[in-house]
């Protein structure tokens, strides 16, 4: 049985002494009317990669918060090594930059207005330029599983991800908690039915209300809209591969945490602030899901799939694991780690956790996962509620 | 491959078609672990990762898999029938 401790683990130390396994330097537009510049500057400069959105005007409250979280957070990433941020109002670039700041590393914000798209490409340029020199010098160095944050979200789920992929995740997790690993799930709706699961797990009182109040939250949220989710939770997806029932699902979904207990519940992108397993409060979509495991700090990311979620993200290396045999037979190259001998009970799940930590020590040294070679780079942000 | 069901829990009343099940054959079901829990003669074709009903199921009786109810049974269940959205429903979110 591999113990994460044995893993020979190499990444970027950064400035603020947390560890990236990818060294990115990203053109960061703050709103949507200046991705056109930040492409631009991605196009000029090599190894640049620019996170277009179409938010990030007219936004306030909880909802400003939370994009602007997202977007400091995806900056302030430890895969990410330096970032141009532009923005047409330079104020809120700023409001970008001195989060980003805070970690040490380099970082330099670009408005539009009074200069316009050509001359802030330029100068934007320059500065990516210089960041890129600064990143590509970077060597990698020898880093200890207790200085790594993973996550862990599943998709396109079906009755294999219960039995397979998922607590072949959480099995896994059992053990990066025991070596002292940084571990974010979260997933709030897809938790209905479970949810006395997850409560029971929390380690102080005081997150268990946390996490009832933000599951509770959401159960409202549902009802007011006067739906059942019938067709949303479980997805058509979901039903085409076996999975009845909202109940099915979460348990299915809640293996994924093994016999974890939890640390502490985050809001949505916000950062752990210490080892163990963390409930960050979050939509099910994938792509939201994993951009907001990424702008919590996430470098690594689990993800379990029954009927084949193609997902990604620029800055975060997604490995996809599954047990369905008829998704790893058509959708092979989407899949890092085939768990199918599960099934088929030629392998245990000890075994198959094996298999994803080994997984999970070549992504973490270089190796792309399936999802990064596709270029599956999807950087959606979580909208709360309409704009002003 | 001997079994063609798989189990969470010994006692679910449901488990789950590792291959595509037809109607009429037999079907030997296990847990996760390899322990033997019987076997079914299917009512019904039933694809790859759907449900099997292991004992008959009465009307409105919650339906157990993983050891916890995952909604209950909208019409009678026979032993070895399809189980899904069509005979299973949510107890949650009932507006």
């Amino acid at each position: 049985m591999i113990q994460p401790n044995q893993l020979k683990l190499t990444g970027y130390r950064r400035p603020d002494g947390r560890f990236g396994i990818r060294n990115h330097v990203i053109i960061l537009p703050v709103d949507d009317i200046s991705n056109a510049a930040a492409e631009g500057v991605a196009r000029l400069i090599k190894g640049t990669m620019a996170l277009p959105h179409p938010y990030g005007r007219l936004q306030f409250g909880e909802d400003f918060d939370l994009t602007f979280g997202t977007l400091a957070g995806i900056g302030r990433n430890p895969n990410v090594a330096a970032v141009v941020v532009i923005c047409i109002e330079p104020k809120w670039s700023d409001l970008i930059v001195k989060e980003i700041a805070k970690t040490g590393k380099p970082v330099a914000g670009f408005a539009i207005e009074r200069s316009g798209d050509l001359k802030t490409i330029e100068a934007a340029s320059r500065k990516a330029m210089e960041f890129v020199q600064y990143a590509t010098e970077l060597q990698r160095v020898p880093f200890p599983v207790k200085q790594l944050c993973l996550s862990t979200k599943c998709g396109e789920s079906d009755t294999t991800s219960g039995l397979a992929a998922n607590p072949t995740v959480g099995r896994a997790f059992e053990r990066l908690l025991a070596a002292g690993a940084t571990l974010i799930f979260g997933e709030t709706t897809e938790l209905t039915g479970g949810e006395d699961i997850v409560a029971s797990r929390c380690i102080r009182p005081k997150d268990r209300a946390l996490f009832q109040a933000m599951f509770d939250d959401y159960q409202k949220l549902i009802e007011s809209q006067g739906v059942d989710l019938m067709g949303s939770q479980p997805t058509e997806g979901n039903i085409r591969g076996g999975l009845t029932t909202i109940e099915e699902k979460a348990m299915g979904n809640i293996q994924k945490i093994g016999r974890c207990k939890i640390a502490s519940v985050l809001k949505p992108a916000e950062e752990p602030k210490g080892p163990g397993l963390h409930f960050m409060d979050s939509s099910s979509a994938a792509a939201e899901m994993v951009t907001l495991c990424a702008a919590a700090g996430s470098v690594a990311h689990f993800f379990p799939t029954g009927q084949g979620n193609i997902i990604g993200n620029p800055v975060l290396p997604v490995i996809k694991l599954s047990g369905n045999p008829l998704t790893v037979k058509t959708m092979s190259e989407h899949i890092d780690v085939d768990l199918t001998g599960i099934l088929r009970l030629e392998m245990n799940l000890d075994q198959a956790a094996d298999a994803a930590l080994r997984c999970l020590e070549h992504t973490i040294n270089g190796r792309f996962t399936a999802a990064e070679a596709l270029r599956h780079d999807e950087f959606v942000l979580t909208k709360l509620y309409r704009s002003a | 491959m001997k079994h063609s069901i798989l189990l969470h829990e010994i006692d679910d009343d449901v488990g789950v078609a590792v291959a595509d099940l037809k109607k009429g054959a037999s079907a030997g079901a296990v847990t996760l672990e390899g322990k033997p829990a019987g076997s079914v003669k299917l009512r019904d074709n039933v694809p790859l990762g759907h449900k099997v009903a292991l004992r008959d199921l009465a009307k409105d009786k919650p339906v157990i898999k993983y050891g916890r109810q995952i909604g209950k049974a909208v019409q009678a269940i026979a032993k070895g029938g399809h189980v899904h959205t069509h005979n299973l429903k949510t107890m949650r979110w009932s507006i």
